[in-house]
């Protein structure tokens, strides 16, 4: 199907955040959306979806306008999209996800199980993923499998124009293979796909056309052989990004935080790692493989069952996170969301949680030392817009939302930084930013373990690099002398 | 760092409908929905009664007010944790009755504290059973509900009348024109607005009904502040049943049925999110003030209790729908 979009706008109460979008695409095709964030992306897939009306401009389906005035309207008209944050229901089969409403019926009216699982299963398979069983309740997959679950429900009633919002955004390895496989199966049936990313490197691979929003506006349409990862970054940023990474010359300090054979039943097993001050490590592993269970566990949100964790100069392991912020621990979680910031309050409330206890005037806070160090720390991090401390949390764009919690964990003081897939979701201008700062803390002599399913940053933004694979730690290696294809075979477990 | 990258916040700006009241760069619209209720309510009243504007009908009011406030605000303490407690009306009658019962015997201190320290192991094991062992707060207080209603029956089946003056003085004393029950009631609200808003303990209980997790990844113990939470609405609603006590010189076993309900209203009239994380104190007692004035002006016209109850219940769904369109959605 082709689909046309013409001097779209949309106003939100006063505020236009569409100036007149123009995109078209035909069956077939990959068109691939980027853009930084609050480029008006999201607000574009809204429209797409049926889920918000358009305040001016027209949407035509082979040739036809069309208005779509619901997320169903769009479904009849064969639009469907994954949404990035996931729709599942944790307590129901794969099965009852993928079918809820359209169930096969037996005479009576009941549900035909049998026929329903097969279903569920041919659906599967249909998107390479025939190995999960639709019986399973879908909260019981990883977040992987589940993000697949999404497509293949969204390819129940086979659309003819899919959108996709960051997808790959969980995805790793085999499971990113078989996500790009899919999509070309979906082009060869005649299928627009509507791709929209932050991983310009897929975008590159996967896309037929390009198209690039800022602040509202289509700013450039091109091609993957027209075009490279440099020019689309400056392209979204509205400058030029000379370089991503900065230039690491680590100076290594004394060790800071050693973890030894530590073990936590079914999540990772006798893990053994030395940071030092003044180092940045990342840690690299595929979805599943327990880098972020066992950054919780060595910051004493959960307990481990053997193994030990020190820091320099102290007595070893924390049983509460308490304990490990109090020794110079800090856990900036991947779930910015869901464990990161408490999204109903102010920005200022969220930047201070960390240190309640430590800015009070006898019982109560002190209110000017306060506002002082918020202001601080919104001014360092450039946190914007920039008079936003009052602001409810939730009302910051992603990036501003990754700062904010940053600075939350800056202002404790840490001494050993970690960081668990900072970047997820975060444009590109945000990360370099985001890889500045964490570079600057480093060569004050911070240590920073860095977690990221990102190849490309995970080598580019730190020393040294540890390689987990099923709870293990398959590898460890200098990060300026390993290439990509090594470290990605340690994480799958073959031999190098 | 620079400031070109700036990313203008979507939601800040966005989906504001109705004409919205702003006063010093603060949007004061709710706020001012509820005072000019308030004084509508009032007003109607005053024009409306010979009786209303009467120092004895104006006394009574502010007397009346003191259970329905002290419970408010420990409910709203507990609502802010993502919690409820659906026991305090029992708490009130328990702590009532025992200490009715020992003022006979004790001298009117220990009285006066056995009432309140029972509101506050009450309230302790509530919150016990919800922080450590993880039972969902519904259950657990409803249980709490009728095992401490029946404890109340247990240590007396009739109603006692303490007959000591010094203790009925406590619910008919006035400092002024202000009976004393009242000062005490306000005197709560005012710490516990202070409490929730500039100590370290209120701002975690809030962000905890914000989102728990983020709480304790921060390094704060959330179980003991839920627990502190539930602490307090049962030492809230011990205070309230001593001053009943003393205000009404009798205590029944069967007192304070369905107490519960008018202090969630009142923090629900008030905007608090039954979710936690959201409602203030200040809006809580304008909930207070509000649920006051209706049964009040009921009373007054003498309209039959059976309806004053539909006619509550229907002004509170009229009340939170205005406060739900109101609401700016981010």
């Amino acid at each position: 199907m082709n689909l046309e979009l013409r001097g779209v706008r949309k106003d939100y109460g006063g505020v236009r955040v569409l100036h007149g979008v123009d995109l078209a695409g035909r069956g077939g095709e990959v068109l691939a959306v980027v853009g930084a964030n609050g480029a008006g992306k999201s607000t574009l897939i809204k429209i797409l979806a049926g889920a918000q009306p358009m305040s001016q401009g027209e949407m035509r389906l082979d040739g036809e306008r069309v208005e779509l005035r619901s997320p169903h309207d769009a479904h009849a008209r064969g639009i469907r999209t994954v949404y990035q944050e996931l729709t599942l229901v944790a307590q129901l089969s794969v099965t009852e996800n993928l079918l809820m409403g359209n169930f096969p019926r037996r005479r009576g009216g009941l549900i035909d199980w049998p026929a329903a699982h097969a279903r569920a299963k041919e659906l599967l398979e249909g998107i390479g993923f025939g190995a999960i069983d639709p019986r399973t309740p879908a909260g019981r997959l990883s977040v992987a499998r589940q993000q697949m679950v999404e497509i293949a429900k969204a390819l129940v009633d086979e659309p003819r124009v899919l959108v996709l919002d960051e997808p790959s955004a969980v995805l790793a390895g085999t499971d990113l293979q078989a996500l790009f496989a899919l999509i070309g199966r979906l082009r060869e049936r005649g299928v627009l796909v509507v791709y929209v990313s932050h991983r310009l490197a897929e975008v590159l691979e996967l896309a037929t056309s390009i198209v690039v929003i800022k602040d509202g506006l289509v700013i450039a349409t091109t091609e993957p052989a027209r075009t490279s990862e440099g020019e689309l970054i400056g392209l979204m940023a509205g400058r030029r990004l000379e370089q991503i990474y900065p230039d690491r010359r680590a100076e290594r300090g004394e060790a800071a935080l050693s973890v030894s054979r530590l073990s936590r039943t079914g999540e990772f097993q006798d893990v053994s790692f030395t940071l030092h001050a003044g180092e940045i490590v990342g840690l690299f592993g595929l979805v599943g493989s327990g880098r972020s269970e066992l950054a919780r566990c060595v910051f004493g949100a959960e307990p481990a069952t053997s193994g030990r964790v020190g820091v320099a100069g102290g007595a070893g392991g924390f049983r509460t996170p308490g304990e490990a912020i109090a020794a110079g621990l800090a856990l900036v979680t991947e779930d910015r969301k869901g464990s990161g910031l408490v999204l109903g309050m102010s920005v200022a409330d969220n930047i201070m949680l960390t240190t309640l206890r430590a800015t009070t005037r006898g019982p109560l806070i002190d209110v000017g030392l306060r506002r002082r160090k918020v202001a601080e720390m919104i001014d360092r991090l450039d946190i914007q817009p920039p008079q936003c401390a009052s602001m409810a949390a939730v009302n910051l764009s992603g990036g501003n939302q990754q700062k904010a919690v940053l600075a939350k964990w800056l202002l404790a003081g840490p001494r050993v930084l970690i960081l668990d897939e900072p970047t997820r979701g975060v444009d590109m201008a945000t990360r370099v930013e985001i890889y500045r700062m964490i570079d600057g803390l480093a060569r004050e002599g911070l240590s920073v373990l860095l977690i990221s399913s990102d190849l490309t940053e995970v080598l580019g933004a730190t020393d040294r690099v540890l390689v987990m694979n099923q709870g293990r730690v398959t590898g460890e290696a200098r990060s300026d002398q390993v290439t990509e294809d090594e470290v990605l075979t340690y994480a799958i477990g073959r031999a190098a | 760092m620079t400031g070109q990258l700036a990313e203008p916040a979507p939601a800040a700006t966005a989906g504001r409908r109705s004409p919205r009241l702003v006063v010093g760069g603060r949007d004061v619209t709710v706020q001012a929905a509820f005072v000019t209720l308030i004084v509508l309510l009032a007003g109607t009243a005053a024009i409306t009664s010979d009786t209303f504007l009467t120092p004895a009908n104006l006394t009574n009011l502010l007397k009346q007010m003191v259970t329905t406030g002290l419970l408010s605000f420990g409910m709203l303490v507990v609502i802010l944790t993502g919690g409820i407690d659906l026991s305090v009306g029992s708490v009130v009658a328990f702590s009532g009755i025992v200490t009715a019962g020992l003022v006979a015997g004790f001298p009117i201190p220990v009285a006066l504290v056995v009432g309140v320290a029972a509101g506050i192991g009450f309230g302790l094991v509530n919150g016990v059973l919800v922080a450590r062992f993880g039972l969902a707060p519904f259950v657990v207080t409803l249980a709490a509900l009728t095992t401490i209603r029946g404890l109340a029956f247990v240590y007396s089946e009739v109603p006692i009348a303490p007959e000591d003056p010094g203790f009925l003085t406590l619910g008919s004393a006035m400092v002024g024109p202000l009976p004393l029950s009242t000062l005490i009631m306000l005197a709560v609200f005012l710490a516990g607005g202070v409490f929730l808003s500039r100590t370290p303990a209120g701002r975690s209980i809030i962000a905890i009904g914000g989102n728990a997790e983020t709480v304790r990844l921060a390094g704060i113990d959330v179980r003991r502040h839920v627990i502190l939470a539930y602490t307090i609405s049962g030492a809230c609603a011990g205070l309230a049943g001593i001053i009943l006590t003393s205000r009404v010189g009798i205590a029944q076993p069967s007192v304070g049925v369905a107490f519960e309900l008018d202090a969630i209203a009142a923090c629900v009239i008030g905007g608090a999110s039954l979710a936690g994380g959201r409602g203030s104190t200040r809006a809580t007692f304008g909930g207070v003030l509000v649920l006051v004035l209706i049964n009040n002006l009921l009373n007054l016209y003498g309209v039959q209790s059976f309806w004053q109850q539909v006619l509550k219940g229907l002004i509170i769904i009229a009340v939170i729908l205005v406060q739900r369109t109101n609401r700016v959605r981010a």
